[in-house]
């Protein structure tokens, strides 16, 4: 916190950016909407990382296949956040463990951390945008 | 006559699914669709209380909403049915009414 | 709507130019696009709009001009995989102009 009020004013400074994902992809809009302001937000070179909690895991889960339900599977878009240079993409042990799923079951490389550690790294924020 | 109950909230982020299951009754169906598929996996913190709840009842899964979020139906609960579109509205004509927990 | 005729054929298009539906798509559709803009495609051209529609199938999403600059030089070297070359064969810029030819939508973040 107080690395910031020092940078108060100055307009390059690198803020760091966490998008939280707690939402199931398609039943509702949330999921798409974080990744396209994710992928817009892009373009301004800040420090992004994406956090997938809760239902957010399912956004990850591989083998999705949309045709039947007449929606765009934006699933092989999270493969893609690594040319944006976002690399950062965590996912919070216990939700994943509470859906009986493990990192195997995901379609992108992810760091896969306990619930204080990632509570640590959201104070460590200067903007946690949640979707 | 027996009812129909659809819903289509995650059970591991709301209540509806918990809700729909305590109060329907024994001989009804329940369809799960959209975000509710999740509530017919095996393996998750919700799935005892499904299985508990199929003893007595028909479960079904909507199948395109299972394939879009990446499942087969190797991953449900013992005894829940996928059926496609056409296999809804054959179960919405069969049941006595539909409830929706919306 | 607009839309543009391409051999006899009406394929729908949004308000800038870009296909409604992305099956739609034929190598004429750009062709007849490119000539609209005063413009003959070249073996150059097709390499990037070529390069655009696999990124698309692979990823659901056509690239911002950075991940396009940056992707190109990769796969065709650096001598291509610069702005200056882009701007050169798509003056209009080369990720809203080339995804218009190649029949995706305008690329997401694309300022």
């Amino acid at each position: 916190m107080s690395g910031m009020e020092e940078n108060e004013g100055g307009t390059d400074k690198v803020k760091r950016f966490m998008f939280l994902n707690r939402k199931a992809p398609y039943g509702t809009i949330y999921a798409l909407e974080s990744l396209e302001v994710v992928l817009i937000g892009a373009a301004f070179d800040q420090n992004v990382s994406m956090v997938f909690v809760d239902d957010g895991v399912y956004q990850l889960k591989k083998g999705q296949q949309t045709k039947d339900i007449g929606q765009k599977n934006f699933s092989p878009t999270y493969r893609a956040l690594e040319d944006y240079d976002i690399e950062k993409l965590y996912v919070e042990q216990e939700s994943l463990e509470a859906r009986g799923l493990t990192a195997d079951d995901l379609l992108v490389p992810v760091e896969v951390l306990p619930s204080a550690a990632l509570g640590a790294l959201m104070e460590e924020q200067d903007v946690v945008l949640s979707f | 006559m027996a009812v129909l109950h659809t819903t289509n909230k995650s059970p591991l982020q709301t209540r509806d699914l918990e809700s729909c299951l305590r109060l329907s009754r024994s001989g009804c169906g329940i369809l799960l669709m959209e975000d509710a598929v999740y509530g017919a996996l095996k393996g998750t913190a919700e799935s005892a209380k499904l299985a508990e709840a199929a003893k007595a009842r028909k479960i079904y899964v909507l199948g395109p909403d299972l394939a879009a979020r990446g499942f087969t139906p190797e991953h449900l609960v013992q005894g829940v049915k996928v059926v496609d579109y056409s296999g809804f509205v054959d179960l919405a004509v069969e049941y006595h009414h539909v409830q929706a927990w919306v | 709507m607009t839309a543009v005729a391409v051999k006899g054929k009406e394929m729908a298009v949004d308000e800038e130019g870009y296909l409604v539906n992305l099956a739609d798509w034929n190598e004429d559709v750009a062709n007849v696009m490119a000539a609209e803009d005063n413009l003959t495609l070249t073996e150059s051209h097709w390499e990037v709009i070529n390069f655009l529609r696999d990124y698309y199938a692979e990823y659901q999403i056509a690239p911002a001009i950075r991940v396009l600059t940056k992707a190109i030089g990769k796969k065709l070297g650096p001598e291509k995989g610069n702005s200056k070359y882009l701007y050169e064969l798509f003056p209009y810029g080369p990720a809203k102009q080339a995804c218009r030819y190649a029949g995706l939508p305008k690329p997401t973040g694309c300022i």
